[in-house]
């Protein structure tokens, strides 16, 4: 959801700061990443998550197919801990099966909308010309409609084949401001002397790009599908919602809180128990996105060693008061 | 100035013409409505379903289908539904709904947010930043189908606390009601509350440009024309909202245009929730019909507000950029 434009006017650079002369650029953003408490906390409920769905089928006696016929629209109890829904479907099961769905698709979405950006930005930028031309074209053209709409216009495309088709086609509309920010970066890495170099030495295009400028490039990438987890999340259950991303009898978070709108006065379980595993699970992934951006990121102050932090807090504070008392 | 606004409006009505081109192209393209008929039962005779092709002009290319819907909007009539009522008649009360639903949001998201981001800056690491920052974290996980849903949820419990019915959560208008002029603004405003707030909170909202205006205003203040302005002598507030905050709303209206376009997304389901007749709601019906009139009619609305929006973004970036005006 969080684009970071800025990226592009600040490439990347090494960061080996005087505190850890020898470490290696990965191992530094590994060691600013586990400091970030917000991060850790996200990754382990994702991981909780992951595994609770998953593995729902061993543990839970109930399945998503399988309605109870002896209880319709219970509340919350002990045989069905989340209740079920009026056909008598157990709604522990049922979310357990949506979230699967959320998840892998959000995944799926991200790292693929991440690859096409990298494809797509860098071809633009390191060719130039009409290839350029017609990307930032396409770029400019879908950045003023919004991709909800065209999915919804192409729902009845997928209507009843594999959800990975769904998948595609949310990554199709996905790519726009990350392509647009590589292009930028590659525009300048192109002028650098070590990929003039490369490509003096005669090595092809393919290679140039794919050696010399995507590596430089890893942690906007790297940044940027993390951070689209939960972006993707949300339109596939957008989408769901209004019947138009999974269908019945799949299903997905959306069609579950669908379900449940209807009734939230009524039967409050339906809405808040999926909508609240949505929010919580989009939540915990944009905690560790972030936390994974302030890791790349040398100029952030989040997940730096506390003391650094206490000493920069103390500076600021110290130039605000001069400039108050001046 | 006039050049620079002329030039972009030229650019955005190409974009425009595009946008609303694609769209219909994918529509007719993936659009079936015959296939809808033909599974009523019993099923039509065969002159009904040639009639029915006939007058939706499926007999035709879809390019001369676009011609001929294109020249007869320029006309003000935007073609007949699949079930054959003309569209035109309802277009400017439905654009009037939403364009009100998206006016007030909009205001609201960008005031709160501009008003949360720059109090988070200034106030770093205080407890209110905390707060206001782990609330926007909520919101931005949280889809605009699960905040309306517990608005209304919260309001109708409210209204049960309190025992009076102030928030009002169905439809724009109280069905029949009549009074003075007076009454009848008091009468919409009451209904206008709590979608204002589910659109204004929902997905590129107040909690959007909150994170973003926090950002641009903690760079800000760590510039030397700050210290400069406070060295002369100024007044702290002066200091931070006249030369501060100035700087730091130019970034922010680069991000609009593409915040509202995301905005406008949350206009179906608000729409739906609240039970509001607008161009949101037809967007629904439209792709459930299968009509790719309807589907095209509120994509040349949305092309149009992004239009005015990216214009107002392009002007506000003038006003506050003096290097533009130039």
């Amino acid at each position: 959801m969080i684009l970071d434009e800025d990226a592009a006017a600040h490439p990347p650079t090494d960061d080996r700061g005087p505190s850890a002369p020898s470490a290696s650029r990965g191992a530094l953003v590994w060691r600013r990443l586990r400091r970030n408490k917000m991060a850790i906390a996200g990754a382990v409920i994702i991981v909780l998550l992951f595994v609770a769905a998953f593995t729902y089928t061993w543990y839970w006696p109930w399945s998503y197919t399988q309605p109870d016929l002896t209880a319709f629209l219970t509340a919350p109890s002990g045989t069905h801990v989340f209740g079920t829904d009026n056909d008598g479907f157990d709604l522990f099961a049922e979310t357990m099966r949506g979230l699967q769905k959320s998840l892998i698709i959000g995944l799926l979405v991200a790292v693929l909308s991440t690859g096409v950006s990298a494809l797509v930005g860098s071809v633009a930028g390191y060719f130039r010309g009409w290839a350029d031309w017609l990307i930032t074209a396409i770029v400019d053209l879908l950045l003023t409609l919004p991709g909800f709409l065209i999915l919804a216009v192409l729902s009845p495309t997928f209507r009843g084949k594999t959800w990975l088709l769904f998948v595609l086609l949310i990554a199709a509309f996905n790519w726009m401001i990350t392509a647009r920010i590589v292009r930028g970066m590659t525009l300048a890495l192109k002028e650098q002397e070590f990929v003039r170099a490369a490509r003096l030495m005669g090595l092809p295009s393919w290679r140039v790009i794919s050696r010399h400028i995507l590596p430089q490039i890893t942690s906007l990438l790297i940044v940027d599908a993390t951070v689209n987890v939960g972006g993707a999340i949300l339109t596939e259950t957008s989408l769901s919602y209004f019947g138009f991303g999974i269908q019945p009898p799949d299903i997905s978070l959306g069609t579950l809180i669908a379900n449940g709108t209807s009734s939230a006065l009524t039967f409050p379980w339906l809405f808040f128990i999926p909508a609240g595993f949505l929010v919580v699970t989009v939540l915990a992934v944009n905690m560790v996105g972030d936390g994974v951006r302030d890791a790349f990121d040398p100029s952030s102050t989040r997940g730096a060693r506390r003391a650094d932090r206490r000493e920069l807090r103390a500076e600021r504070r110290a130039a605000r008061a001069a400039g108050r008392d001046s | 100035m006039i050049r620079f606004l002329l030039r972009r409006l030229v650019n955005y009505v190409v974009l425009c013409f595009l946008a609303v081109f694609f769209t219909y192209v994918l529509a007719s393209l993936t659009f079936d409505p015959i296939s809808l008929l033909k599974a009523h039962k019993p099923p039509p005779p065969a002159a009904t379903i040639a009639d029915k092709v006939h007058q939706l002009h499926l007999d035709q290319p879809i390019p001369q289908r676009f011609l001929t819907w294109f020249t007869s909007v320029l006309h003000g009539n935007f073609g007949d539904t699949v079930y054959g009522s003309a569209i035109a008649p309802d277009v400017w009360e439905r654009a009037g709904v939403s364009f009100r639903l998206f006016l007030f949001g909009t205001i609201f998201a960008v005031v709160l947010g501009v008003l949360v981001g720059v109090s988070g800056a200034v106030r770093q690491y205080r407890f209110s930043d905390y707060a206001s920052t782990f609330l926007s974290y909520i919101l931005i996980a949280m889809p605009v189908f699960v905040l309306g849903t517990l608005l209304k949820y919260g309001a109708t419990e409210l209204n049960y606390a309190t025992g009076s019915s102030f928030l009002l959560f169905t439809g724009e208008t109280t069905p029949g009601f009549t009074g003075s002029f007076g009454a009848e603004i008091w009468d919409r405003f009451r209904h206008l509350i709590l979608p204002t707030i589910a659109i204004g909170l929902g997905p590129a909202g107040a909690a959007y440009y909150s994170r973003y205006q926090r950002n641009a205003m903690l760079d800000v203040l760590g510039a030397d024309f700050l210290r400069t302005a406070a060295a002369k002598g100024l007044r702290r507030g002066r200091v931070l909202y006249r030369h501060g905050l100035r700087v730091a709303l130019i970034p922010m209206a680069a991000l609009f245009t593409y915040g509202f376009a995301t905005m406008i997304v949350g206009g179906p389901f608000t729409e739906r929730i609240f039970g509001w007749y607008g161009m949101g709601d037809w967007l629904i019906i439209g792709i459930q019909t299968e009509d790719t009139n309807l589907t095209a009619t509120v994509t040349l609305f949305v092309a149009v507000c992004v239009l005015v929006s990216g214009l107002l973004a392009d002007l506000a970036y003038a006003a506050l950029d003096p290097r533009i005006r130039i």
